[in-house]
């Protein structure tokens, strides 16, 4: 990292340039240098992913515990923070069973098929200005196609388990992600619609001219609340959370399984809230751009723009924003979580399709109004 | 040819394969299920084969719409109205099978044709060029193709209506007299157990 970091002093870090320059200095021909940088992003990410997502799972354990007045995970490390890794490791060596009675293929194709398409939206999150694995036009769009496969998985997994439990669980869950979709895109248009680009990095690089005050949170305010109760129920947290209902359901669509296939739902779930905190930060808390400014205090403190030392700093600035404002959202969701009762599945469809989706649509008529009259304002 | 071609070739194949045997297997498992779920791989296919067309946008519409919706809601019928029903054999079936299968060879045959003897107006300019594919289809929609993308959106709405129609039980004449019965097509697809374990905890074990 340091030696990388060396070569691109002074301008715009591009990891893959210098990467290749260094391969290539070693006597390997321009081609294969890329094809061994190809993998090593996306392999990054996803031990990233994994990582953000066991540190969820520590945070759930202390708030939860904190909200009840406990002491929670102690011992395990400290403050019990290998507590996930125990849980990995537990669940990995643990014997996986398949009930006799089961469709032995689909029962194992659901929980990848729950897996992969969230892995894979983390193709678009970008951690900081030059850390995304691929700027594609589409972006933020691409997030909301592949979490539509989701409910495929669940349903898949209910219907194989051969469980009633599972089965309701299953059909729950493809309602629930069906209903909140429809708002969930509505609302992340309105802000589509304020940068005119679907890219995340464009939507970020729209609210970071200001500071803290350019954020898209203080020009969407109906449009966030909407966002964040169709990401919740999007990623089956606990005020939505129906699909797996534990006094009614016993697990939904989990019930029969243990072992990996059921780590693998249960790394889901977590990977689920990450990435929707995530682009909760990037689409209204400004992604990696810091409250104020990063070049205004520079000009402040007396830095050129151009001082050798300050990309890095900026780079790094801007990770640690990115990723403190998705925990800040994760903390609120697992305060939620341990707060707040479930909801009716009646209730829950109601609140869906009578209440958010009008009051979305609204949303969007609202920011175009403001987008044709107050240009300077809202993109 | 280098990597990127090498790649494009190998996963157009491993594409074009999948999208065969998937649309196979829909028509011919007798599993309901299974077909539902294949129909979900033969649609990822095909938006596999749109990226490769440097049809971004059109890829992911492709999964939100076909695999996020209607897919979904294929699946969502087949598990809430799940009649499971042993058919009888009818004689002479082989009859049907053949006739459908000379129809389907006969289709297959006349698209063929019709793909190779039309003189297709291929654009000239690389899809790859265009910066911004979004851009060009809003483009696109506003200019020369607004009266079909129009009438598709009055047809959706008309078809929108008439749902909230059908759904809305209330707008439904009270006239007709109602009978509650309750069918068996309603029950959910859960394969019958032996009740072996049933049996051996009340003593009937031997």
């Amino acid at each position: 990292m340091n030696t990388i970091l060396l070569l691109t002093i002074g301008k715009e870090i591009d990891f893959q340039e210098s990467f290749v320059r260094i391969l290539t200095d070693w006597g390997l021909t321009a081609g294969v240098a890329k094809a061994i940088w190809l993998p090593i992003p996306m392999i990054l990410v996803i031990v990233l992913a994994t990582l953000l997502a066991l540190v969820a799972t520590w945070l759930e354990r202390k708030i939860s515990a904190a909200a009840q007045q406990r002491i929670g995970p102690e011992y395990i490390g400290p403050q019990g923070i290998l507590v996930p890794v125990a849980d990995v490791v537990k669940l990995v060596f643990k014997e996986t069973t398949v009930p006799r009675q089961a469709d032995h293929l689909l029962f194992t194709l659901g929980p990848i098929l729950v897996i992969v398409p969230i892995f894979l939206s983390f193709l678009i999150i970008p951690f900081g200005q030059q850390l995304i694995i691929s700027n594609i036009g589409i972006g933020i769009f691409l997030w909301i196609a592949l979490s539509s496969i989701v409910p495929i998985g669940a349903l898949m997994a209910g219907y194989a388990s051969n469980n009633k439990y599972s089965l309701l669980g299953g059909l729950r869950s493809a309602a629930q992600s069906i209903s909140y979709e429809v708002p969930l895109a509505l609302s992340v248009l309105a802000v589509v619609m304020m940068s005119d680009s679907l890219s995340t990095i464009d939507i970020v690089a729209q609210q970071s001219s200001q500071g803290i005050l350019s954020w898209n949170i203080w020009r969407q305010p109906i449009g966030v609340v909407i966002f964040w109760i169709a990401a919740l129920a999007e990623a089956e947290r606990l005020p939505f959370d129906l699909p797996e209902a534990e006094e009614e359901l016993v697990a939904g669509y989990q019930t029969e399984y243990g072992g990996i296939r059921f780590m693998l739902f249960y790394a889901s779930s977590y990977l689920n809230l990450v990435l929707s905190s995530l682009i909760f930060a990037i689409l209204y808390l400004g992604g990696w751009s810091f409250p104020l400014p990063v070049e205004l205090l520079a000009s402040w403190l007396g830095v050129s723009d151009t001082a050798v030392w300050l990309q890095p700093i900026v780079f790094s600035v801007g990770m640690i924003a990115t990723l403190f404002k998705a925990y800040l959202m994760i903390f609120v969701a697992i305060l939620l979580r341990w707060t707040v009762p479930r909801v009716r599945i009646d209730q829950l469809l109601n609140l869906g399709w009578k209440f958010l989706l009008p009051i979305s649509l609204l949303n969007l008529l609202l920011t175009a109004l403001f987008k044709l009259m107050v240009p300077i304002l809202f993109g | 040819m280098n990597l990127a071609e090498g790649v494009q070739l190998v996963s157009g194949g491993i594409l074009a394969v999948m999208m065969i045997v998937t649309a196979l297997g829909v028509v011919l498992l007798s599993n309901i299920v299974y077909s539902a779920f294949l129909l979900g791989g033969v649609f990822i296919s095909i938006s596999g084969l749109y990226i490769l067309l440097n049809a971004d946008f059109v890829a992911a519409a492709q999964i939100l719409i076909y695999v996020g919706a209607v897919n979904v809601l294929i699946l969502f019928a087949i598990m809430l109205v799940n009649k499971r029903e042993d058919f009888k054999e009818i004689p002479g079936r082989w009859i049907r099978n053949a006739s459908t299968g000379v129809v389907c060879a006969g289709l297959f045959a006349l698209l063929g044709t019709m793909v190779l003897v039309t003189p297709w107006s291929v654009d000239s300019t690389s899809p790859a060029v265009i910066e911004n594919t979004i851009v060009e289809i809003g483009k696109h929609f506003f200019s020369d193709f607004l009266l079909p993308f129009e009438l598709a959106s009055v047809l959706l709405l008309m078809a929108m209506v008439g749902a909230i129609i059908l759904a809305r039980r209330d707008l439904i004449p009270e006239s007709m007299p109602r009978q509650e019965t309750i069918s068996t097509s309603l029950t959910l697809p859960e394969r019958p157990r032996e009740l072996t374990s049933i049996g051996a905890t009340s003593g009937e074990e031997n």
